[in-house]
């Protein structure tokens, strides 16, 4: 069905979708209207879940967890200080081997206190083993929240995922969304570790130095599964739904000479720039990285790189240039805007390829222009 | 793109008359996008809300700096936000009722919504509801047609006479 949404209630319509049997939430700011409008559907009965009201974000996980070993399908939606509130039980989720799905809506951490955009929430969290992935539209809320479902469950994978949108800038944005009709897309989940009441196992007992270490290399062996889950999954959704997604978003990257790497809807933004800069005869592209985790493989080679972080790791870097520069072997112009919701227009994106400095660190608003 | 900022204050509905714009826009079979300037809004408060619509999909989702059109809900803004700020040249104002206020030569159009909501009681807590008969005016200067309008406002709003304060505006605004 075609109609307009925000990001927020896109996410909501795709969890009426896929049929969560349990969604537990916390419903305080930083908490958006996702799960609001969620409740609004379990409550009119368009959605036949458990919907768990709890006490903070940390219960939230908890419940989810807790709900997901019994093999039923789950999910949640945080932001923020929410998601760094539930940080313990987010580690519980992966180390559990459990396909809990989660909404995150990126915003800024405290303080100062500020509800708008920044990746820096999620990507504090990038080392939990749960996927993450990474939108720029509202129907890509939509479509990135069910294929994230089928990621997870998949029993090659058997990790959470987040999906990720822009505080405001995504959840709160009107734009055109179409739902599907999501038949078996999906299939019903066949969790092999459930909790069987006849067959009483124990779940997350000491396990020595003897045996962690092979418990963490399982998850590891499990995220590099992913890749080829993930392709797989977006290969049939593009077939079934004829919107295809791949773990980057190209535009205009074959034959550019630099191009501009960043997440979110800031990668929307730089498609305009490449445009603008491609008639003044700069050839420029833009690759949005949508899956962070696992890190995708990326084909720069020859090419100079101006990364665009809205997030920032203190006393290293920004936090997506730290990846590029590590796994690609090059040396991008590193620049830190939009923290905070802090405007970014295509001009000023066009501008930092203008200027750019192989090698060093340019923050938008701060460092002076050269 | 066309690109349109509305100002209204908090409560006001300007920022459901961005969405219904969309919405209509949507039902031409155009892109659309509405959303509005976040900051601490409070009832009362001046707001700002934005709608971009294309023949193509819309890539941009930073604030609009240069609009074609700006549409004013509550003309006593005027006394203290520079409404007509960015403004393209030979770009367009649409005032709810008239007011002497210097429009610095851009065409500017008005009809009082404000009557239109009171004479067909669509009053909510207090408030006259201006959002469903500015985008009657809308249709009126031919951003999107009066069919879609009526569409957009009957899928948002169940109370007919939302429609009915839609075609009251259509007909008064004066081209």
């Amino acid at each position: 069905m075609l109609m307009i949404s925000t990001g927020n209630k896109a996410v909501a319509s795709a969890v009426k979708d896929a049929k969560p049997s349990v969604i537990a939430a916390y419903p305080i700011t930083p908490q958006t209207e996702i799960v609001e409008q969620i409740a609004e559907y379990v409550s009119s009965g368009e959605l036949a879940s458990r919907y768990i009201m709890v006490e903070s974000e940390h219960s939230a996980m908890a419940a989810c967890i807790g709900a997901s070993i019994t093999g039923v399908r789950t999910f949640t939606a945080t932001s923020s200080h929410g998601l760094l509130y539930m940080h313990e039980m987010v580690n519980w989720a992966a180390g559990g081997r459990l396909p809990v799905v989660m909404a995150n809506v990126n915003r800024a951490l405290g303080p100062g206190w500020n509800i708008w955009a920044e990746h820096t929430d999620a990507l504090q969290e990038r080392d939990t083993g749960w996927l993450q992935v990474y939108v720029g539209t509202v129907q890509e809320a939509y479509d990135a929240t069910l294929m994230a479902f089928r990621i997870a469950e998949h029993n090659d994978v058997l990790l959470p995922v987040m999906v990720n949108l822009d505080g405001f800038l995504l959840s709160h944005i009107n734009q055109s969304l179409e739902t599907e009709n999501v038949g078996d897309f999906i299939p019903p989940l066949q969790l092999p570790h459930a909790i069987d009441i006849n067959n009483p196992r124990g779940y997350g007992t000491l396990t020595g130095p003897d045996e962690y270490f092979k418990f963490r290399w399982d998850i590891e062996r499990s995220m590099r599964d992913s890749v080829r889950v993930i392709e797989e999954t977006q290969g049939e959704f593009a077939k079934r739904f004829g919107r295809s997604y791949g773990f980057t978003e190209d535009y205009r990257c074959e034959d550019a000479d630099v191009v501009i790497i960043s997440m979110g809807t800031l990668g929307k933004e730089a498609e305009v720039a490449t445009d603008l800069l491609r008639e003044e005869g700069i050839k420029a592209g833009s690759m949005r990285i949508r899956w962070f985790r696992p890190f995708p493989d990326l084909d720069i080679r020859g090419k100079e790189v101006v990364v665009i972080d809205r997030d920032y790791s203190f006393g290293y870097g920004g936090i997506l240039a730290e990846a590029i520069r590590s796994r690609c072997r090059v040396e991008p112009y590193s620049v830190i805007a939009g923290l905070g919701g802090q405007e970014v227009t295509y001009e000023d994106i066009a501008g930092f390829v203008r200027g750019r400095r192989p090698g060093e660190e340019y923050w938008f608003g701060v460092t002076p222009d050269v | 793109m066309y690109e349109i900022r509305i100002h209204s204050r908090g409560g006001q509905g300007g920022v459901t008359a961005a969405k219904l714009l969309a919405l209509a826009a949507f039902r031409d079979h155009k892109f659309a996008t509405a959303f509005p300037f976040y900051g601490a809004e409070r009832r009362g408060a001046p707001v700002v809300s934005f709608v971009r619509i294309s023949e193509s999909p819309i890539k941009v989702y930073s604030q609009i700096r240069k609009p074609d059109l700006i549409v004013v809900l509550d003309n006593s803004i005027m006394d203290v936000v520079d409404v007509l700020h960015g403004l393209k040249p030979g770009g367009k104002v649409l005032l709810n009722g008239t007011l002497p206020h210097d429009m610095k030569g851009f065409k500017t159009l008005s009809v009082d919504l404000t009557s239109i909501a009171l004479r067909l009681n669509l009053v909510v807590a207090g408030s006259p509801i201006l959002n469903t008969p500015v985008i009657g005016a809308l249709a009126k200067m031919g951003i999107v047609s009066m069919d879609s309008a009526k569409l957009a406002i009957s899928e948002m709003f169940s109370d007919e006479r939302n429609v009915k304060a839609a075609e009251a505006a259509y007909q008064e605004l004066v081209i």
